[in-house]
């Protein structure tokens, strides 16, 4: 276990914020632009930056995270060159830096392997959302070994019983996935899905973060009474597809990610 | 390429695979996104269930009599057999069914489980078009919304079979990501399913996937190795000493070598060599692959040293995939099958063959198992059995073959 990422979610809650947690796409749209976003999401203060890991198939993804994955790996990202990368953005910033990524890079790489570069490079969390706690066995025994939190998902049809095996498995915060979607659909927020976060919460041992589809302030406002801590993926990564050179990219990312941020306050 | 000629089996138990949680000693299993893990329990109890209940067979027995034209016959092929020499060649008929290959043995049974589960939409990924034109037409019987996803590259290649499944009532998404072929298809059908997962059954077409598919598809591609073996003892009073498949994912050569693990029968699965094993563009994935996660599951796999999925190749859109099933993967690292590989060229001659030697044009797919039989029908005495899965015909390929014919000259 890390006390980073909790520590990082319990300074925002005696804010009275929820706390906030971008994701970027790592080596997109490359290497250095990847640390500059790093660098200006914790200058704004994010509690936690999740750095996506390329993989070829992501089967959670929607077409914006998918679509930067894709040219992440034609400019030649690996695993190994990301780690490097968070390394260098954990020598410089406050925030908590959770690596994202699906299991067949790591198991490529080995879980014992992969579990003790993360560490060394500064990374507090793994989340993996193909890999649910049944086939991650010797995933969560690399995690102690080194230091992690493996971060694990729930979803609105997860039975209570089966929250409950996977908050036993995690570790940092319970990554929560507000609908039956992959990453960057649409997002609704009723009265009833808003009810479902608040039990889900309520049972939860650790901290609960939100995440898929959330894309404007208004919808993280409305999150942040019912989330310990709310995720913003490709809303940010769209940013960088729009924007014209690497600088534009870096304002445009920074100032939608301030807005999202300012939001939280409960 | 080595053949065991005596392989007699190990000792029993391979039936009662995969264990609870989908493994087949180290692969398969259940490698999803959250949102999924209930539907696949759903769909597994519902598979459990529909199993213990003859209403449920009743209906499945009719419609593949009935409907599917089972069972489909048993063909001794003579004139290719004096042709290769060795062993007498048995071609199991699947190309004869409704559709047109045996994609719709598995298409009928779960279009049956997803109306038992309330259902009402499908979805599906397809390559050569077999197993999409399959479900669409499943749904057409049922009267559900269908949706089947198919690469652009594959469109191209399949056109017939995309009219076939409009006509059908089909909707066909083009997949344009990646390498536009099943492995993409395969990607965004499952991603359409995370997202609607609530009124949609996914109706997979292989022996891949998470838990309980590999599982449920063998289960309903068994009726060829159980037809076959039953069709052999009763003709010729024997079993055959080997049984060929071409082997994309693996549905077909699981359906027929299912049966006959417990059998002293040589088990031989055909991989795609696409261009080539040396050119790096093919499809042999339990030839030139290794183990990891696709789609689901735990499978041999073609990938680059950072475990990104590498695009497979071969003429045969239904062998285009990079993956090849779990339990295949199984039967090979414990050497109960072996697996041959077969390139475009050498399937394209035997395509032509068996047009010639007795009337049959048989799909590009299943040429790939009949190429193999060259050098494999010399090793068996005369009176031995090689029972060979025709998975399907070459209507579709006609226009592709002669296209590949032109070039050659």
């Amino acid at each position: 276990m890390n006390p980073v990422i909790r520590e990082k979610f319990a300074a925002a809650a005696e804010q009275g914020r929820a706390a906030f947690v971008p994701y970027v796409t790592g080596g997109f749209p490359n290497a250095d632009t990847c640390l500059e976003l790093i660098t200006a999401l914790d200058d704004l203060g994010s509690e936690v930056i999740e750095v996506g890991l390329p993989f070829s198939d992501p089967l959670a993804d929607g077409p914006t995270i998918q679509l930067s994955s894709q040219r992440a790996l034609e400019a030649g990202a690996t695993p190994v060159k990301i780690l490097q990368t968070m390394e260098r953005a954990a020598a410089k910033t406050q925030a908590a830096l959770v690596a994202m990524t699906y299991v067949n890079p790591v198991l490529t790489m080995g879980y014992e392997e992969f579990a003790k570069r993360a560490s060394g490079s500064g990374v507090s969390g793994v989340i993996i959302p193909d890999l649910p706690p049944e086939e991650a066995v010797e995933w969560l025994d690399a995690c102690q070994a080194h230091g992690l939190d493996p971060v694990f998902m729930a979803a609105p049809g997860t039975p209570m019983e089966r929250l409950d095996l996977i908050l036993a498995a995690g570790g940092g915060f319970l990554y929560y996935v507000s609908m039956d979607g992959v990453t960057g659909t649409e997002l609704e927020l009723p009265p009833e899905r808003l009810a479902a976060m608040q039990k889900v919460r309520a049972r939860s041992s650790l901290p609960v973060a939100v995440g898929f589809g959330v894309a404007t302030p208004a919808q993280a406002a409305a999150l942040a009474p019912v989330a310990d801590g709310v995720v913003v993926g490709s809303a940010l990564v769209r940013q960088v597809h729009q924007a014209k050179t690497p600088q534009e990219a870096v304002e445009a990312v920074s100032r939608l990610a301030g807005e999202l941020r300012q939001a939280l306050v409960r | 390429m080595s053949v065991s000629q005596t392989s007699s089996p190990k000792s029993g138990g391979y039936k009662t695979l995969p264990d609870e949680l989908g493994h087949f000693g180290p692969y398969g299993g259940r490698f999803v996104p959250e949102n999924l893990m209930p539907a696949l329990e759903d769909l597994h109890a519902a598979y459990l269930t529909a199993q213990q209940d003859p209403a449920f067979h009743e209906e499945m027995e009719d419609l593949l009599t009935n409907y599917a034209g089972r069972p489909t016959p048993l063909y001794e092929a003579k004139n290719l057999s004096k042709a290769l020499g060795g062993g007498r060649i048995f071609l199991k008929r699947e190309d004869l069914t409704h559709t047109g290959a045996h994609k719709i043995n598995n298409a009928l049974g779960q279009v049956l489980l997803a109306r038992r589960m309330g259902k009402k939409r499908i979805i599906a990924e397809t390559g050569a078009g077999q197993h999409g034109v399959a479900t669409a037409t499943v749904a057409a019987l049922m009267g559900l919304e269908c949706m089947v996803y198919m690469g652009t590259l594959d469109m191209e290649r399949q056109a017939l079979n995309v009219t076939r499944m409009e006509m059908l009532g089909a909707t066909v998404e083009p997949v344009t990501s990646g390498s536009r072929s099943l492995k993409d298809a395969t990607t965004q059908a499952i991603r359409d399913w995370v997202a609607n997962v609530g009124d949609t059954h996914y109706i997979i077409g292989s022996v891949v996937g998470p838990h309980p598919y590999p599982m449920l598809v063998r289960g309903f591609q068994s009726v060829i190795g159980k037809e076959a073996r039953a069709q052999l003892l009763e003709r010729e009073g024997k079993l055959p000493k080997a049984a060929v498949a071409c082997v994309g994912a693996g549905s077909n050569a699981i359906g027929l070598f299912h049966p006959l693990l417990n059998d002293p029968v040589d088990l031989i699965g055909v991989e795609a060599a696409g261009y080539g094993l040396d050119t790096g563009e093919h499809a042999a994935s339990l030839t030139a692959g290794r183990p990891g996660v696709l789609h689901g599951s735990s499978l041999y796999l073609l990938q680059d040293p950072d475990g990104q999925i590498i695009e497979a190749y071969s003429m045969a859109a239904g062998l285009d995939y990079p993956g090849v099933g779990p339990e295949h993967s199984y039967l090979k690292d414990i050497d109960r099958a072996t697996y041959a590989t077969v390139d475009d060229k050498a399937a394209v001659k035997a395509f032509m063959d068996l047009a010639r030697y007795e009337g049959i044009i048989p799909a590009l797919e299943s040429s790939h198992a009949l190429a193999h039989l060259k050098d494999l029908a010399p090793r068996y005495a005369t009176d031995d059995i090689i029972l060979v899965c025709l998975s399907g015909r070459g209507d579709k390929d006609v226009s592709q073959v002669a296209a590949y014919l032109e070039k050659q000259k």
